[in-house]
């Protein structure tokens, strides 16, 4: 038998996101600017989303060059929308009431309660306990919400296509990064990337040492995430580089290692004016004295206390 | 000459310290350092395409767009600041932990209620500034008005950042077992997931013994 839960049912899921995107692009023929280049920005995420499982990998790349050409030139846009009214959000959450929180606290208790979830694969007549696809656990959970969303709500079909097409203009191409840098990770695995960096610390700090592979490994994704302003990108990078060589390979456990070196780098970006989005920009929007150091200053004690905790649950967690 | 494989890495740095497109930036470096590993340019291709592809699910969030597009038009964050705003006898550390454990819960279940624009400003800094007025009787100083400012806007942060891994589809936690996967390890959602526990719990914590220190300042009435 087939594993048709983990390799044919995701895609359902791909093609609904891919739906969205469709939807997006097909708003933007009324975008004032920049029309062609949005719609043909969201039609291509569109097309990756629900044929990349049978499209050639080179061909999705070169998609990829395209949309990549297109944000860089500025072609993609958000279009113009008309809000929904503070009146009559204020007038619905007061007819509505607590219950509007269903739908939201719905995906994430189903996605939970689906992660726990295990079926059996028969593959050479031996079955193998498997977790649920990822695609399946979000996506099932979502599909409840939105039936509890139009339950409850009873919206208009036109105000949601709208309200979802500006989401997701909103969000634009950013949505797409973690997804690139993941891509990006397997060109630096196949480059030898990793080996390079770790070559570099190998000669200056001794191999096998566990205390200090947790250490650089910590302090490697801070630095880094605190100059790119990314913890995502920093991960790619000084995960292959730094982690698996000297604390993974060395006997830790990789999901706790892994994680803990993600929310590391995470303690950098409370620190770096290079995260501007979650530092310098609400030191405008809370009208700070100090337009560029005001919240850094009040994340910095936090920010260093946590870099401590990461290296000791890492060492006493992780080995 | 090994070392130039490192140019990717470069072009990361560069690009997003000088805010640069993000998509090309990641695409450019993609390219060169493949190029100069000596990889052909199809194959390149070959490579990001198939691994963006692996990697769709970092972006299955997306169809959680028309979830939030309906609850949102219908007031699900005038209800949440309609609640917060009923909590009795605050001082600034009570509001400011309250809405840490909140914004912690909210993030672990991937639900969106947050944010310095929709929440911190409208809603979290005023009854901060309130509660801190009311506890210290008087009007705050400059330093404690900014104070309460940046302690409103770190709070936001770090409920964000510290609990947001304990959803099992996030794109962090994706993006972990991915980075796991090209290096030989194969490990599971969930397991990620679950060990994202402890860093939120001593996350919310620290914040608490944050916010409660400041209320002891402002309430003994001292200039910090």
């Amino acid at each position: 038998m087939t594993d048709f839960l983990g390799i044919y049912f995701p895609e359902f899921f791909y093609v609904l996101c891919g739906l969205v995107c469709f939807l997006t692009a097909y708003r933007a023929r009324q975008n004032e600017s920049a029309k062609v280049g949005t719609i043909l920005f969201w039609t291509l995420t569109g097309i990756i989303f629900m044929f990349g499982k049978v499209l050639p990998s080179a061909a999705v790349g070169g998609m990829l060059v395209v949309m990549g050409c297109l944000t860089v030139t500025k072609q993609v846009k958000i279009g113009k929308f008309v809000e929904s009214t503070p009146e009559f959000r204020q007038a619905s959450s007061e007819k509505i009431g607590t219950k509007i929180f269903l739908p939201a606290i719905a995906v994430g208790l189903i996605a939970l309660a689906l992660s726990f979830v295990k079926y059996n694969v028969v593959k050479d007549g031996v079955a193998t306990p498997t977790a649920l696809n990822g695609a399946i656990m979000t996506g099932v959970a979502c599909l409840i919400a939105f039936v509890l969303a139009l339950a409850i709500c009873k919206p208009k079909l036109s105000d949601t296509k709208e309200d979802t097409s500006r989401l997701l203009m909103q969000v634009g191409a950013a949505c797409l990064l973690p997804q690139l840098l993941g891509a990006l990770g397997s060109v630096f695995a196949e480059a030898g990337v990793g080996e390079v960096i770790s070559g570099m610390i190998s000669s200056v700090v001794p191999r096998g040492n566990i205390v200090i592979g947790v250490i650089i490994y910590v302090f490697g994704m801070v630095i880094f995430t605190m100059i790119m302003g990314n913890a995502f990108a920093a991960f790619t990078v000084i995960t292959a580089g730094i982690g698996v060589p000297f604390v993974i390979s060395q006997g830790g456990n990789p999901a706790i290692i892994g994680v803990l070196g993600m929310t590391a780098g995470y303690c950098g970006t409370l620190m770096t004016p290079m995260a501007a989005n979650f530092n310098i920009v609400p030191c405008a929007v809370l009208e700070t004295k100090d337009p560029k150091w005001a919240v850094i200053k009040a994340q910095l004690p936090m920010a260093l206390m946590m870099i401590v905790v990461h290296i000791i649950l890492m060492l006493v967690l992780g080995f | 000459m090994e070392y130039i494989k490192l140019i990717g890495i470069l072009i990361i740095v560069l690009g997003f310290a000088l805010k640069l497109d993000v998509l090309a930036v990641v695409l450019v470096a993609g390219i060169v350092t493949g190029l100069v590993a000596g990889l052909d340019f199809v194959h390149i291709l070959e490579i990001i395409g198939q691994s963006f592809v692996n990697n769709r699910l970092m972006s299955i969030f997306l169809i959680m767009f028309p979830v939030i597009a309906i609850i949102e038009r219908y007031g699900m964050k005038e209800r949440a600041a309609y609640l917060i705003g009923k909590i009795k006898n605050a001082s600034a550390g009570k509001v400011l932990s309250i809405w840490m454990v909140i914004r912690s819960i909210a993030s672990a279940l991937n639900i969106r209620i947050g944010g310095h624009v929709q929440f911190i400003r409208p809603l979290i800094l005023p009854m901060t500034w309130a509660a801190a007025e009311a506890s210290k009787g008087s009007r705050l100083s400059e330093k404690e008005e900014e104070k309460v400012r940046g302690l409103s806007a770190a709070t936001e942060n770090f409920g964000n950042f510290f609990a947001q891994n304990c959803f099992p589809a996030s794109a962090s936690v994706v993006l972990v077992q991915s980075g796991l996967a090209v290096a030989g390890y194969d490990v599971t959602l969930s397991d990620i997931a679950s060990s994202a526990i402890y860093v939120m719990i001593i996350s919310i914590v620290l914040t608490v013994i944050q916010v409660l220190l400041f209320d002891k300042k402002v309430k003994g009435g001292k200039e910090s």
